[in-house]
């Protein structure tokens, strides 16, 4: 099973520049997470922080009781063995071929013999979809496979707790859609904890269990996917329809002088009802998520504390789960 | 700036205490230290050689010019050799290690850094010290010493052609005054010298490698800057370890 990560008050700058304050978030043991945020608010600084690549002024990242913000280098590093990172821009050994970059984690921690070991990678290779590149350098690939197989390298050795950064950018609608599901397969099988940074409006509406969004350096909220999918927070609400008019600029944050004009303008379309969409189930044969039951007792047992809209959305999506208990539901979107 | 200056000095002997500590370490990263000991012997031993015969000569001719003015010609080869044995080659040693070697070392991980292969390597929980740090800096060490047995051989056969060929010395003298003032505490110095060398040249490079600042423009400056450190320690590390040397072991022929 998938470990929870506790983040408590979480601070990083630097130098004068102050990325994100206080950010206090938990991510259930098991469960898809989705953390939104426009360009540049500190996303990717956050996943790394998560890692202990980068030391916050303050706060702690709780994971099995080691602090990968304050704990001793040792610890940290015993830690890091349950994590696979995916990084925004590969992160590619450029010196070694895809097979060697994707073998490494497992010749480095694992005494597995190198037959075993063409086989797990083989394996994992078919599944990011890069049969036939194996033996070509990073420098010779596309920057969408790139990403594929530092997917792969991520996945390699089994991960409890899984971060992607922006694991869409770079593929095509198409390689998206198979990615959300093969990010949902994974998560059925292996039952790890897995935060996604993106910007994508279809992982997010369609991939995690839980969501959260950064904004003007802080974390604006983080919650079950249901309550950002029906929030009225105009950051929240503006990011997830993809408009112009909201908070967000071009430049990280509108001033104050330009939202005025904006709300003065008339003719400003009502923000149209957003629909939810299903969540993605794993294909058929896998096993049934684990996370999702535990994740039902967790929201259903909150549910008074939440918002009238997230709280009908979370009813009607209970009773839709309740009419398939067992059966694996021909799933909406499965076939991406 | 002077705390700047003290914090950047703070880091590189913490860097160094860690892959001094990280030697010991299993599992030792065998592959990649041959692989890295073969590379920077491949960039530095032709020159070397091709630097090291005139450097002997020269300092062959110029030892013998002066003790021909003191009328002390029998003991041009013992004391060319000690020269050369002692200053020449430890020195030629540490400017193609930090020169050739060295750059190519820095500019390797610094690429390395700013493409996040270091970063990736740590989250998988690879000490990249240890992986790639460790075999570098023994590398140079090795190198170094097996440099500066070469530089020392060349040059004295250097200085031996030019002292006998051409300044009619003569092959009986050069040898007995060589082993009148020549002692095995010269050889061991000057390959601790290289070894010393070597380690410095490695550490710093890494140092260097591993903290560039901005992107590959950052890369192109760690490189100039770990040889030009390099080359002001090598030289203030040579006249302490002389100076000490010196002090300690008694002369021969005294
Ligand atoms: N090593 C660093 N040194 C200084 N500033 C940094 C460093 N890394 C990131 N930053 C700053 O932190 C801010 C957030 O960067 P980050 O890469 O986390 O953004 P992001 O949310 O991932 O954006 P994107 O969606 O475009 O990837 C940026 O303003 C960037 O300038
Ligand atoms: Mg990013």
């Amino acid at each position: 099973m998938g470990i929870e990560v506790v983040v408590e008050g979480l601070t990083k700058s630097f130098g004068e520049q102050s990325i994100w304050r206080d950010v206090t978030l938990t991510l259930p043991a098991g469960e898809v997470s989705v953390m939104l945020g426009p360009s540049g608010t500190g996303k990717t600084v956050f996943l790394k922080s998560l890692i202990g690549l980068l030391k916050p002024e303050k706060g702690r990242v709780l994971i099995n009781g080691v602090d990968m913000v304050n704990s001793p280098e040792r610890d940290i590093y015993e830690t890091r063995k349950l994590f696979g990172l995916m990084f925004q821009d590969g992160a590619l050994f450029g010196s070694m071929s895809l097979f060697d970059n994707i073998a490494f984690p497992l010749r480095e921690h694992t005494r597995k013999k190198e037959s075993e070991i063409r086989r797990i990678v083989m394996e994992r290779i078919e599944v990011v979809g890069l049969l036939g590149a194996e033996g070509k350098l990073p420098g010779e690939i596309s920057g969408g496979m790139r990403k594929r197989a530092g997917l792969a390298r991520a996945l390699v050795l089994d991960p409890q707790i899984i971060l992607c950064d922006e694991p869409d950018s770079g593929l095509d609608p198409v390689r998206t859609a198979y990615l959300s599901q093969l990010l949902i397969d994974l998560n059925a099988q292996i039952d790890a904890t897995m935060l996604i940074v993106t910007h994508n409006l279809d992982i997010a509406a369609t991939v995690p269990d839980n969501m959260g969004m950064l904004f003007r350096r802080e974390l604006v909220t983080f919650g079950p996917r249901e309550v950002l999918l029906t929030s009225e927070e105009p950051v929240v609400a503006q990011f997830l329809d993809g408009r112009r008019e909201g908070p967000i600029g071009m430049s990280e944050e509108k001033d104050a002088a330009t939202l005025a004009a904006e709300a003065g303008a008339a003719g400003t379309a009502p923000p149209r009802p957003r629909r939810i969409v299903p969540q993605l189930e794993p294909s058929p044969g896998l096993p049934p998520r684990r996370a999702v039951a535990r994740r039902r007792e967790r929201v259903m047992s909150m549910i008074e504390q939440l918002p009238p809209a997230a709280r009908s959305a979370l009813r009607e999506a209970d009773a839709r789960n309740a009419g398939a208990p067992t059966l694996p539901m021909p799933a909406a979107g499965s076939g991406a | 700036m002077i705390t700047g200056a003290l914090r950047q000095t703070g880091r590189l002997f913490a860097l160094a205490a860690e892959v001094s500590r990280a030697i010991f370490r299993r599992p030792f990263q065998f592959r990649e230290f041959v692989e890295q000991f073969w590379f920077v012997a491949g960039v530095t031993i032709l020159p070397a050689a091709l630097v090291s015969i005139p450097f002997g000569a020269v300092i062959a001719l110029q030892v013998g010019s002066l003790t021909q003015q003191l009328g002390a010609q029998s003991f041009t080869g013992g004391a060319s050799v000690l020269a050369v044995v002692q200053q020449a080659s430890p020195l030629i040693v540490a400017l193609l290690i930090a020169g050739a070697g060295g750059s190519a070392i820095c500019a390797d991980l610094g690429s390395r850094k700013i493409r996040e292969e270091l970063d990736a390597m740590e989250v998988m929980g690879v000490s990249p010290v240890q992986r790639l740090v460790v075999p570098r800096v023994l590398a140079t060490m090795g190198v170094a010493v097996l440099l500066n047995g070469l530089v020392s051989v060349v040059g004295t056969l250097g200085g031996y052609f030019f002292n006998v060929i051409l300044q009619d010395g003569t092959p009986g003298a050069y040898l007995s005054s060589f082993s009148a003032l020549a002692q095995p505490a010269d050889l061991y110095i000057s390959e601790l010298k290289a070894l010393v060398f070597g380690f410095i040249a490695g550490i710093v490079a890494a140092y260097r490698g591993l903290n560039p600042r901005g992107g590959p423009k950052g890369v192109g400056d760690a490189v100039n800057q770990s040889v030009v450190i390099t080359f002001l320690l090598l030289f203030f590390v040579n006249m302490v370890m002389t100076a000490l040397y010196l002090q300690i072991v008694p002369p021969k022929g005294g």
